[in-house]
C-alpha cells in the first residue's frame, strides 16, 4: 500500500514538474519579449543584460508618439469585430441548415469547406493583390480585410457551430415548428439561446484568429487599413535590429488578446474541446 | 374540428419505401392509436400528418383542406414528443406560453390560458421552474400543457409515456383519456404498447412494415383479428397458435386461442400438459404449459388462487366459441 501511494505521489510530482517545464518553455519567449520591451535597443542585444538592466518606457512612448499605435489598434479592432460578426452571420444559418436539414451532400460540403484551408495562401497571393489593387480598387481598405478574414475563418466557424448545433435534440426544433415558429424564429428563439455558449466560444476564437492574422493583413494593406500585425512587421527594420522597439510593439499587439483570452478562459477551453462538453 | 384523411400516402427514404400506398380516415373527435412493433412506420406516419416529414406521394387532408404542402406550423396540430422536447432555457410558464406568443395572442389571454392549463395539469406550483428541475411526469405534463393552449384541431402523441416509469405511465394514461373525454378533440397516439392501445383508443390502427393490418375498435380487434399478426399482437399474454392435426379438426391451417379462453383442471380436459413457469400476478396466474403435443408452449390464464407446481400434469379445455381460425395465408377464415 505504502509503496503504491509513494510511487503515485512521486508520479504526481514528476508529472507536475514536467508540466511546469513545458509551460515555462512555452511562456519564455513572451516573457523575454516583455522584458526586452523595457530595454533600450542597445541593451537589448547584450546577453549580460538579459535579466538585469535599467528599465525604460522609451519604446512604448516612442511607439505611441511616432508610430500612431492607436490607429493600428483601431484598425485591428474594426476588422476583427466586423469579420467575426460577418462570419457568424453567414456561419450560423449555414451550420443550422446542415445540422437540422442534412442532405446526402452535407458531409461532403463540410469536408470541402475544410479542404479550402489546405490551399496555401501564397498560391493566391498574386491574383489577390493584383485584383484588389488594379480591378476592384479595394486594396488597403477595411472592407477588403473584413471579407478576407471572414472567408479565412468561415470553414472552422461553420465546423464548430455545426458540432454545437448537432448536440441540440432535433425534437426541440421540431417542437418549435409545431408551435408555430418560422425558420427565423427557430434560429432566434430556440437555436441561439440553446447554443449560446458554443456560439460565444466560436466567436471568441474567430476574433482571436482575426486579430492574430498576419499573412493577408500585412500584404493587403499599406497605411489606411493596416492592423497591429502590420505595425510589428513595419518595425522589423531592415537597416538594423531594434529589438527593444520591436518587442514593445509586439507586446502592445498581443496584450489585448491575452487579456481577452484570460477573461474568457472557460469559454475558450469549451470551444477548443468541441463537442466533448455537453 | 379535426378530421384527418390520408389518401394514397407513401414515404420513401432514398430507395427504401417505409410506407407503401396507404389510405386512412380519422374522424373528428376520435382517439386513434397507431400501434405496431418498432420500425413498423407508425411514428413516420404521425410525422407525415404533422408535416415534420414530407410525403413522397399522396395527400394529407385536414378538415377538407389539402395540407400536403403546408408547413407544420400552419396545420393547426399540436404534438407531444416522447422526449418531451421542452425548451430547456425557458421556464414552465414560458414553455406553455410559447405557441401563444408565436401566434400573437395578447398577454392577458395568454396568462388566463396558462393558469387554466396549469390548474388542470397540477403544474401551478411549478410555473417558474425550468424543465431541468422537473420530474419526467411533470415534464410530460408541461408538454401536454403546451399542446392544449393552442386549441389545436388535433393532438398528436408520439409515444409520450415511454420514458416514464410503470406506475406513472398508468396514471398519465388515465389523464390523457380523461382529457380526451373532456375536450372531444381528435387525438392520434402512437405506441408500441398494445395495452395503451387497448385502454385508450376508440380506433386502433395496427401497422406492420408500413402496412395497415387492421383498423377497428379495441374489442373488434380482440374479438375478430383479421390475420395472425393482429391476433398475436393484440391481447396480453399473446394468443396461442396451434397448427397441424388439431387445427385441421377445426378446418383451419392454424387455430388461435387466447390464454383467458382455456379452462384449467387437475383431472380432466381436452388437452393435457406439464406446468413449466408460473407467473403469479395476484389477481391472475399465468401457466406456461409444455408437452401438450400441440405447440411448444401453451399459455393459460387462471384465477389468482389456482396453484400448480412446476412439473405438475394439468388438463386444458379451450372454449369452443372463441377459437380463431386462420387459413394457410394467415388470414382469418
Amino acid at each position: 500500500m505504502a509503496i503504491v501511494a509513494q510511487t503515485s505521489r512521486a508520479g504526481r510530482i514528476s508529472r507536475a514538474t514536467f508540466a511546469w517545464i513545458v509551460a515555462l518553455i512555452f511562456f519564455f519567449p513572451i516573457f523575454w519579449m516583455v522584458l526586452t520591451s523595457f530595454k533600450t535597443d542597445a541593451d537589448a542585444v547584450k546577453p549580460e543584460f538579459l535579466f538585469f538592466f535599467t528599465p525604460t518606457l522609451e519604446n512604448y512612448l516612442n511607439m505611441t508618439e511616432n508610430y500612431d499605435y492607436w490607429r493600428f489598434a483601431t484598425n485591428s479592432v474594426i476588422t476583427s469585430v466586423f469579420a467575426t460578426l460577418f462570419t457568424l452571420a453567414v456561419g450560423i444559418p449555414c451550420a443550422y441548415a446542415m445540422a437540422f436539414n442534412p442532405s446526402r451532400a452535407t458531409k461532403d460540403v463540410l469536408m470541402w469547406m475544410l479542404s479550402t484551408k489546405m490551399l496555401p495562401a501564397a498560391a493566391v497571393l498574386y491574383p489577390m493583390t493584383f485584383l484588389t489593387k488594379n480591378f476592384l480598387g479595394i486594396y488597403d481598405t477595411h472592407f477588403l480585410l473584413i471579407i478576407v478574414l471572414s472567408l479565412i475563418n468561415l470553414p472552422i466557424v461553420v465546423w464548430m457551430l455545426f458540432t454545437y448545433f448537432k448536440e441540440i435534440p432535433k425534437e426541440i426544433i421540431e417542437a418549435g415548428k409545431m408551435d408555430g415558429v418560422n425558420t427565423w424564429g427557430e434560429v432566434k428563439e430556440i437555436l441561439i439561446p440553446l447554443a449560446w455558449g458554443g456560439i460565444a466560444s466560436t466567436a471568441l476564437l474567430c476574433f482571436i484568429f482575426c486579430w492574430n492574422e498576419a499573412y493577408w493583413t500585412v500584404r493587403l494593406t499599406t497605411t489606411e487599413a493596416a492592423t497591429l500585425s502590420k505595425l510589428i512587421e513595419g518595425n522589423r527594420a531592415p537597416e538594423g535590429l531594434f529589438f527593444g522597439r520591436l518587442s514593445a510593439v509586439s507586446a502592445a499587439a498581443v496584450g489585448p488578446i491575452v487579456v481577452l483570452g484570460w477573461f474568457c478562459q472557460k469559454q475558450l477551453v469549451q470551444g477548443l474541446t468541441f463537442g466533448a462538453v455537453k | 374540428m379535426g378530421r384527418i384523411v390520408l389518401e394514397q400516402v407513401t414515404k420513401s427514404f432514398g430507395e427504401t419505401q417505409v410506407i407503401p400506398p396507404l389510405d386512412l380516415t380519422i374522424e373528428d373527435g376520435e382517439f386513434a392509436v397507431f400501434v405496431g412493433p418498432s420500425g413498423c412506420g407508425k411514428s413516420t406516419l404521425l410525422r407525415l400528418i404533422a408535416g415534420l416529414e414530407d410525403t413522397t406521394s399522396g395527400k394529407v387532408i385536414i378538415d377538407g383542406e389539402d395540407v400536403t404542402q403546408v408547413s407544420p406550423s400552419k396545420r393547426g396540430l399540436a404534438m407531444v414528443f416522447q422526449t418531451y422536447a421542452l425548451y430547456p432555457h425557458m421556464t414552465v410558464r414560458k414553455n406553455i406560453a410559447f405557441p401563444m406568443r408565436m401566434a400573437g395572442i395578447p398577454e392577458d389571454e395568454q396568462n388566463k390560458k396558462i393558469a387554466a392549463a396549469a390548474e388542470s395539469l397540477n403544474l401551478t406550483d411549478y410555473l417558474d421552474r425550468k424543465p431541468g428541475q422537473l420530474s419526467g411526469g411533470q415534464r410530460q405534463r408541461v408538454a401536454i400543457g403546451r399542446a392544449i393552449v393552442r386549441d389545436p384541431s388535433a393532438f398528436l402523441f408520439d409515444e409520450p409515456l415511454s420514458n416514464l416509469d410503470a406506475a406513472l405511465r398508468v396514471g398519465m394514461r388515465l389523464e390523457i383519456s380523461e382529457m380526451h373525454e373532456r375536450m372531444k378533440t381528435t387525438m392520434i397516439y402512437v405506441t408500441h404498447d398494445q395495452v395503451e392501445a387497448m385502454t385508450m383508443a376508440n380506433k386502433i390502427v395496427v401497422l406492420q412494415a408500413g402496412n395497415i393490418e387492421q383498423v377497428g375498435s379495441p374489442l373488434d380487434l380482440y374479438r375478430e383479428p383479421r390475420n395472425l399478426f393482429v391476433a398475436g399482437f393484440i391481447g396480453s399474454p399473446k394468443m396461442n397458435f396451434i397448427e397441424g392435426d388439431e387445427a385441421a379438426k377445426h378446418g383451419a391451417h392454424t387455430i388461435g386461442i387466447r390464454p383467458e379462453h382455456i379452462e384449467v383442471s387437475s383431472d380432466a380436459g381436452t388437452w393435457s400438459g406439464v406446468v413449466g413457469v408460473s407467473e403469479h400476478l395476484g389477481s391472475d396466474t399465468f401457466f406456461h404449459v409444455h408437452d401438450t403435443g400441440l405447440a411448444e408452449t401453451i399459455t393459460v390464464r387462471a384465477g389468482g388462487e389456482v396453484s400448480f407446481k412446476h412439473g405438475d400434469r394439468i388438463h386444458l379445455t379451450p372454449r369452443q366459441d372463441v377459437i380463431h381460425k386462420f387459413g394457410p395465408d394467415g388470414l382469418r377464415l
